[in-house]
């Protein structure tokens, strides 16, 4: 199968639902020259200006302008340039978006996604490398999609375009110019199932975003040591595939969570009580979260090092879950 | 004096009505709370009527209106059926919105009333999304966005004019000016009297207008609506006005925060009187008028009244179009 990467990917996802659907439009900061991440990059030269704008910076009204739209019936697709800017529009994301269908009992519905790029860049310091997929994860009325790779975020985008709820789309900066299979002919990837990135019998690893990565260059160095481990990744946050956890965690007795965004309040909390929660018996050790640490994301590299999780702290996390 | 003081007599019969509709509608919404009746909180424009009346006169069948928490008068003004706008006050299954809206989220999409929005300034953006879409869609539709005097202080306000502008978007921004946020009045919270100043920072039309006379109001709007209609972009209408009763939930007109002095001074400008200053409107049809009104009111409280509470299982509905949550 031909290889592209991430980003490409998106962008394809984005010219087959616009060539498919005329209702379907992008815009945001800096999306006619595809700015800052390249995934909108060319549009513009096959969709026009119409359907490819760039706005002012105003992302409370940049994702308004979507809410509004989507309402009359268009399929608006917002670039968030940095997730840490979603703050700015939490209220039309979670307060409107994701309310106003539910308080209009039914009336009125929001097919939009919003797109925006999460976690570590590089040297980008506090305010532009956050994770903050757990803060929408409390959120009803919302899905939220965190691919990994390019085949997901191809099939997920599509997916997410073709909805008729409100999405928040949520990619990592790490991942735009990673390369992966993708088939040429059009396929989407359901939301709320998860996918099997590698089966084993020792543990369940559940994996979001870059942190799958992570979580297979680890089980490759455990299956070294005799240890084979299940990667899991739910690829939608919500919906969550609970029974694909719940089930896999059934076969193999152990379960390790692993996220980019900080371990308290985060994905891992969730994902770990509701294994708890429903199959605490078939454990045969505790549950590992493996997340940032709860700090802000420093600048010097080594301290950045530092706050994320990788392939060793991983393996040393499974290491001791298999001692018990 | 504008030409539109030359309606005849039966459109002005027929604004009176509606000015009266409002005002019957939102004092018995404002008794019902009072006697319990009506759950959590009510915000009633008594006062303001004029201004909801006067821009939906403005307007087509077809054009498209977001409120705000203080949404009643302008989802009736939309055409919505009294008894099951009051259904919904009373949170039962035959509301407009099932129950689960109430009065600080009215909705009658079909009637294109969009949305009545809870937090204050909001709906600004969501208006200048709709707008884009007809834009993009080529309809000849305008949509209008209602908002207090405060909410023109927050960010949503200033983004909204501006991409409205920029885009040449068919809305009209109808500020409600009373006065006051809450217990805040203006002086306090706004650096300018006239919010429609601000309209000068984005190069739209920005009108001051007598938001008690209801005639005023439809004149100045429908100019700012056919300006949206033929393509030329956004307008600011400032209605100043004043609402009769309290904030919400039954608080007092008057003290601590406004005296009474100002409240009766400003009921010599009510709506109704000022509509027929003239004096074009016979004893006898404000009469007639009245008894009309007042029966549709009646009746819609006994359908609220009457109505079913929401089946529970209705609870987990309308969350998601396509549910597809986990086979769990
Ligand atoms: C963003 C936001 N802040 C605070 C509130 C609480 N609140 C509800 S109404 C209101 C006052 C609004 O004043 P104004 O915009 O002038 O409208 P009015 O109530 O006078 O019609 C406030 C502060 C809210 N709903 N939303």
């Amino acid at each position: 199968m031909r290889e592209i990467k991430y980003a490409e990917a998106l962008r394809e996802a984005l010219a087959e639902e616009m060539r498919r659907d005329e209702r379907v439009f992008v815009f945001g900061e800096d999306v006619e020259l595809g700015y800052a991440f390249t995934v909108c990059k060319g549009l513009i030269d096959e969709f026009g200006p119409e359907r490819v704008f760039d706005t002012p910076i105003c992302e409370q009204t940049i994702v308004g302008v979507a809410v509004g739209s989507s309402m009359m019936g268009m399929r608006p697709v917002p670039e968030i340039q940095f997730c840490d800017l979603l703050p700015l529009c939490m209220d039309q994301i979670c307060n409107q978006a994701a309310k106003l269908r539910y308080m209009s009992g039914g009336q009125v519905s929001f097919p939009l996604v919003v797109r925006s790029p999460a976690g570590r860049w590089g040297g980008f310091a506090a305010q532009h490398s956050q994770t903050l997929d757990a803060w929408f994860m409390n959120v009803p009325g919302l899905k939220v999609a965190v691919p990994a790779t390019p085949y997901d975020a191809k099939g997920l985008l599509k997916a997410a375009i073709r909805d008729e709820d409100p999405v928040l789309f949520i990619e990592r900066k790490l991942l735009y110019q990673i390369p992966g299979p993708v088939p040429e002919e059009e396929y989407i990837v359901s939301f709320g199932e998860a996918r099997t990135h590698r089966e084993g019998s020792d543990l369940t690893i559940v994996a979001i975003g870059r942190m799958v990565g992570i979580a297979l260059e680890a089980s490759e160095v455990l299956e070294r040591e005799g240890v084979t481990a299940t990667v899991l990744d739910p690829r939608t946050l919500i919906p969550l595939d609970k029974k694909a956890i719940l089930e896999s965690v059934t076969k193999t007795h152990r379960a390790v969570i692993v996220e980019e965004g900080p371990k308290t309040g985060g994905v891992g909390g969730e994902i770990a009580a509701l294994i708890a929660e429903e199959v605490l018996d078939s454990l045969d050790a505790p549950i590992r979260r493996i997340a940032a640490l709860d700090a802000p994301i420093p600048f010097n590299s080594a301290l950045e090092d530092s706050v994320f999780p990788n392939a060793h702290r991983v393996v040393e996390v499974v290491r001791d879950l298999m001692s018990f | 004096m504008s030409e539109i003081r030359k309606i005849s007599e039966s459109r002005l019969r027929e604004l009176y009505k509606r000015l009266l509709m409002v005002r019957r509608f939102e004092e018995k919404v404002d008794e019902l709370f009072r006697k319990g009746k009506i759950y959590g909180t009510v915000h009633v424009s008594v006062g303001q009527e004029a201004v909801a009346v006067g821009v939906a006169e403005a307007l087509r069948a077809d054009d498209l209106v977001i409120a705000t928490h203080r949404g009643h008068g302008h989802c009736l003004m939309r055409g919505a059926d009294p008894r099951l706008m009051m259904a919904e006050l009373l949170g039962k299954a035959t509301g407009l919105c099932g129950g689960k809206g109430g009065s600080m989220h009215i909705v009658d999409a079909k009637r294109g009333m969009l949305g009545a929005m809870g937090i204050v300034g909001e709906g600004m953006p969501i208006a200048a999304g709709v707008g884009l879409a007809l834009k993009m869609q080529k309809r000849e539709q305008v949509c209008v966005c209602f908002f207090g005097d405060n909410a023109s202080n927050g960010g949503p306000f200033h983004e909204s004019l501006n991409v409205s502008a920029l885009w040449k978007l068919p809305v009209v921004f109808v500020c409600e000016n009373n006065l006051y946020g809450l217990s805040v009045p203006l002086k306090k919270t706004s650096a300018v009297e006239d919010i429609a100043v601000q309209a000068k920072a984005y190069d739209i039309p920005g009108i001051v207008v007598d938001g008690m006379d209801v005639l005023a109001v439809y004149d100045e709007a429908r100019k700012a609506v056919r300006r949206a209609r033929r393509g030329k972009g956004p307008s600011l209408l400032e209605c100043k006005t004043y609402r009769f009763l309290g904030h919400s939930r039954g608080d007092p007109a008057y003290g601590p925060y406004r005296s009474k002095e100002e409240l009766v001074a400003w009921k010599k400008r009510d709506p109704l009187l000022v509509i027929n200053k003239d004096g074009r409107l016979s004893p006898e049809d404000v009469k007639e008028v009245e008894k009309e009104v007042s029966e549709m009111i009646e009746q819609a409280v006994r359908y609220a009244e009457k109505s079913p509470e929401p089946d529970a299982g209705t609870v987990l509905e309308d969350i998601y179009v396509q549910e597809r949550c986990s086979p769990s």
